[in-house]
Formats: structure tokens, C-alpha cells, sequence
């Protein structure tokens, strides 16, 4: 087996140093009444290129670019992946390192992940970022559980505008806690209605998406203002930061934490993950804050580096009283993204943020002349929602046979939303696809 | 070769990223659009993030000095002890990247998406297997958020018994996230102390254990390298009260083929499939901590599930006992397909033969080092051993000191200060992907380490000195935080 480098000389001259005769006897302090008797009942091993045949195999059954089109978005966006950048990330020095908690040897992570935090602070417009949680869903639950021990209240008040699977997400998080999450619903124009917060009372926060799942943008400013009345904090949540190359960042309009999805920045769909949870706050709140810190240190020569850093806050110095059970994050995820933050530069995101909003305008506007109807009426990002022609469901059918996923069915979501979809149009489609979509909507 | 590992290259500066560029290069192709402007609102426009304009060539190479700097398991032995620092198949990383898999979205229909649900579902049974126990969630996205559905099951497997707990017994040897899993889902640890043998005696489970106490979390083989013999009495105890027995399986490694968790009276336990199934680690990331249970727990599971169906594979919501989601779409699916082409490529022979090789490195480990360093516990380890720097202590020298001086002969340290109930801890886990020289290029850095800290402790002091920067000052940086520029 080409993993395993002992051969069996290696293997008899190692048992008589360990003072045993077999291998099996090195496991003698496992109690007979402890071990396995039966083999383990798996496949015999396959070579190294059986096994790409058989890989090979199963990813032809999945429907992919570029022989389907997707106008699917909801969490997990197409973006063009310049070559650099996996390239890059597949560094073996990166791979195969891990957590850097011998600085010395990991400058590299290190340095990295400390411009990861100051790209994602800037392009959130907060003070300090940390250098990762796993995906957009739990880094919503830490940064609400942050708002409970900051505020010391046991309310949450979540918009249902936010992703269904982040809110489902922070339910379990929340469920043996007894901690209180309430929905704020949304208004004719999909966007969070603020007039329903008036007789929630002691939040730790109120929590909204922007864009929000509908792809609408929120007024993040008056859910601040309300926030400030009424003593909460207000945390944001996103899915597409893509759009803050465009948009007014959650942090400029007051946001006190800022949590959500990375995705979309490089890195590949992978089927849902590995994504890249994101989290960011004031730097008041960063004692508070969960998961790794990079920071600024010096060495004995008064060198300039970078250490992992506030490490009292972490289970592993402060165990149960710690501010999350966090350990592994998703630091390669993390880097993928400060690469392709780096790639593009600040003109670059401003660019490809306009060509985003651009095409799902173009999405929007054609569907809208070919019977579909928008439902809520605001300025959008990638993403919007539409009402259907009536029998549109066995058109969508037949659009999945030619290829093509018209987008995601809101109503296992919203059952209010029956007849509505959520279409997305990155700068990964095509005006021939976008057009060849409404002709056969049309058809 | 007669010369030490550790040597000094050119190492290249790289300032911070926005210490270089300029205002309009820029690395990305964008698109020629032949889609027209749409009008925007203004008042929602923003001014665009602050980063630096750098040019492709700027980028690429500011990240192939900064992986200089770095040291991973390709670069050299990094025995550090509970992280499982085995070498990662190249093969996995190309497999991972097939159009199928990379571009696949997590929303499709299921009809369209039977490969990637096919893996996901054999990689199930796969790990059932390998564990002894009856179901497996793949969701959670790390070892600490498998020990969290975990937890969360056995708060809902008490409720469901009609009898909530407000306990759970974790033995000093745990890892900080298992006290930090068990108090997010509301439960006190009550610390449990290993005896003189560094493992559980069943005598003090008995005196703690009640009816108010969930369970006990227990990482075997422990933190010590030790194997828990005592783990079924332990179980047995546990169970009459009431209780459930979870299982930290970060250490699986040890016993892959070895020995069947369900039969040792295990009940739920998480696997890292970034340690024992080789899925790289990444700098810290991303894992995949799935989570398997016996029978009675399968109902708490996480959703959704994978289903079979009379056509092929499905994903259901369709348990009204679970403990809910825990992962945005269905956990780490990337490092799930490592896991999954590892096992595959392994098959049962090489897997237990991996566990055994493991073993038998730790031991050699441990015996060519007796004497040279202090043994914690003078007893046969299972896939680390762990030791302290009592010897060492009275020249002055510590274990801080003896990680850096191993820098400097081309090692990764151990893990230090860990576990905490051996003062001055040094855990070493070699893993089975070493070879014999290179176990024993790493014993002689120790020896000679070991030497120089009677005849030159000033140079184990001044460790490390091959490395880019000398020790850092982690203190200042923690009091004076910089987080960003």
C-alpha cells in the first residue's frame, strides 16, 4: 500500500525495540472482551486509477456546468474562479499544514489569514473580522449567541427574510439554551418590516440579511436606529458580500456584527461545502467574539509577525466557559477567499458587482415581458423574485429535461409564496442563455 | 544523508498586500459584457471595498512566498500529538475537483444530483462499519460541531425520556471541546480525574454518576495515548443510571479494525475525517466531524438524512425527532469525497494495517525516547505518547524550549502544555505514514537536543534560529491587540 512505508523488516526490527512479538500484540492493553473479532466488512482497496474511474462515474451523475445552465442562487452562488487562484490554494505548505499554533512555522497561514480578516473588515465596513467559522448558517448562530453575552438578554428577533436554512440552523443552536428567537416577518415590498419590531422588547439583537433572501436590499440604517432604541445590537447577516462591491456595507449603516456566507467569493459550489463561515464585529465586542484571532506580534529581533492572538476567549485555555467550542474553522476556505478578494483588487469588485447587477437586471426585465410577474417591488442583487405564469410547474419540468433550472421553488420555503421563484442571474450567464431561457418560457 | 533536516535557504520578504500594488492593475479577466447598464439606485450605492490593486503576477507570487514560510506534513514530519498529521493522497485533491463534484449546487433536485448523494450515502455505511455503531450524519462541518450534535442528541434523547439532565461527567484528560460542547447545549461538566494510571477507574464513575447526570464524555483512546480498558464497566455503570455514553473519536486512528464501538457500550461518537480518514487540514480547516450513533439515538439525528428510494438516493426532512440542522446545506461534502476515496482506496486490510503501523510507530517512538525525556506514564500507548520536560527542568530548560530547538532540525513540535494533567506535556504522534528513517531522523533531534540542554541549554534558549522570525512576543500581541491593518 503506497501509504504505508514500513516494510517488513522495518516492521520486525520496530516490534523489538517496542519489546512485543507481533503487531497485534502491541495492542495488549485493550482488553480481550474489548476487541473486534469479525474483519471490517468494507470493498477490497481499488488502485489509484479505479478509483478515478469510479469517482469519475459518480460526478457524471450530477448536473452541472456547463452542460446545464442554472438560474440558481439561494445561498451558493456561480462565480468565475480565475486558474490562479487554485493553483495557489493547492500549495502543499497550506494543505497540509494545520492551525498555526507554532508561529514560527506558519507565517504564512498566519500572515494570510490576518489579511483575510483585514480585506473581509474593510469589505464590511466593521472593525475586525476572525479568521473564520465554518459556513453563513452557524457563523449567524455564534454571532447571536455573541449578542446574548454582550447584552446579557435571552431575546433574538430574526427577520424571515433571512436564508430558511440559516434561521433552521440557529434553532438548533438555540433549542436546549431556552433562548428566545422570535421572526420578523416581511412586508409587501420583501423587505423586513420594520413596524413589526415595535412590541418585541428586551433583544439582544435583531438579526437581517442584505441582500436578503429574496435578493432585496434592506435599509440597514432604520433596523440600526431601532436597534440603538431599544438597547439591542444589530447584526447582519449575508449571503452574496459580493454585493458590497456595490452597496452600501452592512458596518458603514451601523451593523454591530456582521455574520454570513463566503462563498461566492472563489470558491467552487462543492455541493454545498466545504463554505466559508464569516464573522465580524466592532472591536469593542471582540473579547466576545468566537473562533480564531490572528494578530500583529514581534519577535525577539523586533521582526514584525503575526501569532494567533486573544486565545482566553477559546475552549482550549478556558473549557466550558469558553466563547464557543470552536477549534478547527475553515482556514483554507479563508484563504481562498482573501486570494480572490486580492485578485480582484477594489476597481475590480466595483466592476464585477456591476456586471452581476447587470445581468440579473436583464434576467429580471425579460422575464417580466414574457408573463412572469416581480413581487417585490425594491432594488435587488444577483437574485429576485418572480410569480410564475399559472402551469408554469410542468414547464419547469420540461426546462430541467433541456438543461435548464429555472430557479428554486419558494414555496416548500414560504408556503404563502405558492407559484413564486427565486432567479438568479450571475455574471456567469450568458445573454445567449438568458435568451434562450425566455424563448423557451416562451415556447 | 548524514546531515540534520533542518538547514537555512533563501527566504524571501513579502510585505502585507496593501503594501503593494497600484490604483488600477487588476489580476481578473473581466468579462466583455454584452449586456446593457441598468439604472441603479444611488442612494444605496456604496464606495466600493478598500483593497489594493494588484496585477495576476503580484498575486501569485505573494502567495508562493507566503506558503514558503509555512510547514505542512509534505514538507517534513509533524508529529503533533491528537491532530493526526498522516500524509494526504494527491489523487483525493484532482478527485475533488472533477466539474461534478467542484460546480455542484447543494439545491438542485435530487434526480439530479445521485452521484454526489450515492458517496455521501456509502461513506454512511462505510463509517458504520469502521465504528460498530447503526447510523452516521455526515453534517457536522468539524470534530467540535460532531461533539455538538452529539450533545444535542443527548439532550434529546432525555427529553424524550421525560427526564431532563443538567450533568455530564468529563474526565481531566478531555479536550476543551468537550466541556465547551457540552455547556453550549446547557449541560455543567463535572471534571473527572484519571487515576495514577492516567485512565478512568469504574469506582469514581460510580460516585458520580446519577440520575441527574446525562452521561460522560469519553475520548478513547484517551488524550494520554492510553487505551480506556476500563470502558465497559464505565459503560455499564453509566447506562443503569440512565445515562449515555459519548465517544470522542478523535483518536481513531488507534483502533481502526481493532475494536467495535458499539460493543464497548458506546453510544454516540464523532469522527474528524481530517485526522483518521486524511483529509487535509488545511492551515486550520476545513474538516468534517461526522457523527454515528446506535439505534436508539438514530431518531435525534440531524437533518436531513439520506434516504434510498425505489428509484435512487434522497434527502428528508421527514424525522420529527431530530435535533434539527446544523450545517447550511449538508456539511463539508468536499471533505467528505477525501474521506470516502481514502476508505476505498484502503479497503479493510489496509486500514487496520494503518491503526497497527500507527501503533507500532508511537511505541518505537516511545521506548528509542525512554530515558532521553521524562514518560508520563510508563506504560505500552497506543498512537501518541506523551511526554514531559521533568528531566529537562532542573538545567532550566522547557518544553517551550525543546518544541523550538526541534524547529531548527527540520521538525514540526509535538503538541505542547497538552493534555493538562502532565505538567509540561509534550504528546507525540508519529501517525503510520512515517517511515522508519524518518521516525528515526526526529528520535536523534531529540537525543541531540536532550544533550545540547546539559552541555548548551543557551542554544535551546535562543530556539528557534533556522526558521524566518526568532519567538515571537505572544503576550504583547494579546494585550495590544492588531487584528487588522
Amino acid at each position: 500500500m503506497r501509504y504505508l512505508p514500513h516494510t517488513p523488516e522495518d516492521i520486525a526490527s520496530m516490534l523489538a525495540v517496542a519489546g512485543v512479538g507481533s503487531l497485534e500484540e502491541l495492542f495488549g492493553s485493550i482488553p480481550a472482551d474489548c476487541r473486534r473479532t469479525a474483519e471490517l466488512q468494507l470493498p477490497q482497496p481499488l488502485t489509484e486509477w479505479e478509483l478515478r474511474d469510479h469517482l469519475k462515474e459518480l460526478s457524471r451523475r450530477m448536473a452541472v456546468d456547463p452542460e446545464y445552465t442554472l438560474f440558481l442562487g439561494a445561498g451558493s452562488y456561480d462565480h468565475h474562479i480565475p486558474a490562479a487562484i487554485p493553483y495557489l490554494l493547492s500549495r502543499s505548505e497550506f494543505v497540509t499544514s494545520y492551525t498555526p499554533y507554532q508561529p514560527e512555522m506558519s507565517q504564512g497561514t498566519l500572515q494570510a489569514i490576518y489579511e483575510y480578516q483585514t480585506l473581509t473588515a474593510r469589505l464590511l465596513g466593521i472593525e475586525v473580522a476572525n479568521a473564520s467559522l465554518y459556513d453563513g448558517a452557524s457563523a449567524l448562530a455564534e454571532g447571536l449567541l455573541m449578542a446574548i453575552r454582550i447584552t446579557r438578554r435571552n431575546r433574538v428577533a430574526v427577520s424571515k427574510s433571512i436564508h430558511p436554512f440559516f434561521r433552521q440552523v440557529v434553532r438548533t443552536y438555540f433549542k436546549p439554551t431556552g433562548y428566545e428567537l422570535s421572526e420578523i416577518p416581511y412586508d409587501a415590498t420583501g423587505r423586513t418590516d420594520i413596524a413589526a419590531l415595535e412590541p418585541m422588547e428586551d433583544l439582544a439583537a435583531i438579526a437581517v440579511q442584505t441582500p436578503n433572501f429574496f435578493g432585496c436590499i434592506e435599509d440597514l440604517k432604520i433596523f440600526a436606529e431601532r436597534a440603538r432604541e431599544k438597547q439591542a445590537l444589530l447584526v447582519a447577516a449575508f449571503t452574496e458580500p459580493l454585493a458590497f462591491g456595490l452597496y452600501k456595507n452592512p458596518g458603514s449603516q451601523g451593523a454591530d456584527i456582521v455574520c454570513g456566507e463566503g462563498q461566492s467569493l472563489g470558491l467552487p459550489r462543492s455541493f454545498g461545502g466545504p463554505a466559508l463561515g464569516m464573522l465580524a464585529s466592532r472591536m469593542k465586542y471582540v473579547r466576545s467574539m468566537p473562533g480564531r484571532l490572528v494578530g500583529k506580534a514581534t519577535d525577539q529581533n523586533g521582526k514584525d509577525g503575526f501569532v494567533l492572538t486573544l486565545s482566553t476567549r477559546e475552549q482550549h485555555i478556558r473549557r466550558e466557559k469558553a466563547t464557543s467550542n470552536i477549534c478547527t474553522n475553515n482556514s483554507l476556505c479563508a484563504l481562498n477567499a482573501a486570494m480572490f478578494m486580492a485578485t480582484l483588487g477594489g476597481t475590480g469588485m466595483r466592476k464585477l458587482a456591476r456586471l452581476n447587477y447587470d445581468t440579473s437586471e436583464y434576467l429580471k426585465k425579460a422575464l417580466c415581458r414574457t408573463g412572469f410577474q416581480t413581487v417585490f417591488a425594491g432594488p435587488t442583487f444577483n437574485e429576485f423574485v418572480v410569480k410564475a405564469p399559472e402551469g408554469f410547474s410542468s414547464t419547469y419540468e420540461r426546462l430541467l429535461s433541456q438543461k435548464i433550472v429555472a430557479g428554486l421553488a419558494l414555496e416548500p420555503f414560504y408556503p404563502e409564496l405558492r407559484n413564486h421563484f427565486l432567479m438568479c442571474a450571475t455574471e456567469t450567464r450568458t445573454r445567449r442563455e438568458i435568451d434562450r431561457l425566455i424563448e423557451e418560457v416562451s415556447a | 544523508m548524514n546531515e540534520p533536516m533542518g538547514t537555512t535557504g533563501l527566504i524571501l520578504n513579502e510585505p502585507l498586500l496593501w503594501e503593494k500594488g497600484k490604483k488600477g492593475r487588476i489580476g481578473y479577466s473581466l468579462l466583455r459584457s454584452d449586456i446593457e447598464k441598468s439604472a441603479i439606485d444611488k442612494t444605496l450605492l456604496g464606495e466600493g471595498p478598500d483593497f489594493p490593486d494588484l496585477s495576476e503576477i503580484d498575486v501569485v507570487r505573494h502567495y508562493t512566498r507566503l506558503s514558503q514560510w509555512n510547514f505542512g506534513v509534505d514538507t517534513g514530519m509533524y508529529p503533533l500529538g491528537s491532530c493526526t498529521m498522516k500524509y494526504n493522497p494527491k489523487v483525493h485533491e484532482k478527485l475533488a475537483g472533477l466539474i461534478g463534484f467542484a460546480n455542484a449546487h447543494p439545491l438542485l433536485p435530487a434526480q439530479l444530483v445521485q452521484g454526489a448523494l450515492q458517496l455521501m450515502s456509502e461513506l454512511q455505511d462505510f463509517l458504520a462499519e469502521i465504528t460498530g455503531l447503526d447510523a452516521v450524519s455526515l453534517q457536522p462541518a468539524a470534530g467540535a460541531q460532531g461533539e455538538l450534535a452529539g450533545m444535542l442528541m443527548l439532550v434529546a434523547y432525555h427529553n424524550s425520556q421525560g427526564r431532563p439532565r443538567s450533568k455530564i461527567l468529563v474526565p481531566d484528560t478531555a479536550h476543551g471541546t468537550n466541556p465547551a460542547s457540552a455547556a453550549l447545549c446547557g449541560y455543567r461538566p463535572i471534571p473527572v480525574s484519571s487515576n495514577d494510571q492516567g485512565i478512568l477507574s469504574p469506582g469514581q464513575i460510580s460516585e458520580l454518576m446519577d440520575d441527574d447526570t446525562a452521561g460522560i464524555m469519553i475520548t478513547n483512546p484517551n488524550t494520554l495515548g492510553l487505551f480506556e480498558e476500563n470502558i465497559k464497566a464505565i459503560a455499564q455503570i453509566v447506562h443503569a443510571k440512565g445515562g449515555q455514553v459519548y465517544c470522542d473519536g478523535a483518536n481513531l486512528n488507534a483502533v481502526m479494525g481493532m475494536v467495535h464501538m458499539g460493543d464497548l457500550g458506546v453510544d454516540v461518537m464523532h469522527l474528524n475525517l481530517h485526522k483518521t480518514f486524511s483529509t487535509p487540514h488545511g492551515g486550520g480547516g476545513p474538516g468534517s466531524g461526522p457523527v454515528c450513533v446506535k439505534s436508539h439515538l438514530a431518531p435525534f439525528l440531524p437533518i436531513p438524512r439520506i434516504v434510498k428510494t425505489a428509484v435512487g438516493y434522497d434527502l428528508s426532512d421527514d424525522f420529527p425527532d431530530t435535533i434539527g440542522k446544523l450545517h447550511a446545506f449538508w456539511g463539508n461534502f468536499g471533505v467528505m469525497l477525501k474521506a470516502y476515496c481514502y476508505i476505498l482506496s484502503m479497503g479493510p486490510e489496509f486500514l487496520k494495517k494503518a491503526s497497527q503501523l500507527a501503533v507500532l510507530n508511537a511505541n518505537y517512538v516511545k521506548e528509542s525516547l525512554r530515558g532521553v525525556f521524562h514518560l508520563a506514564y510508563d506504560k505500552p500507548c497506543m498512537h501518541e505518547c506523551v511526554f514531559s520536560d521533568k528531566l529537562q527542568k532542573n538545567q532550566g530548560i522547557t518544553t517551550l524550549d525543546i518544541a523550538k530547538r526541534l524547529m531548527d532540525y527540520g521538525f514540526h513540535p509535538p503538541t505542547i502544555y497538552f493534555p493538562l494533567v502532565v505538567s509540561g506535556a509534550f504528546m507525540i504522534e508519529p501517525t503510520e505514514t512515517e517511515s522508519l528513517e524518518n521516525i528515526n531522523e526526529f528520535i536523534n533531534a531529540c537525543k541531540s537536543i536532550a544533550s545540547e540542554a546539559i552541555d548548551n541549554p543557551e542554544i535551546l534558549k535562543q530556539a528557534p534560529v533556522r526558521c524566518k522570525l526568532k519567538r515571537l512576543d505572544e503576550a504583547t500581541a494579546a494585550r495590544r491587540p492588531c487584528l487588522s491593518d
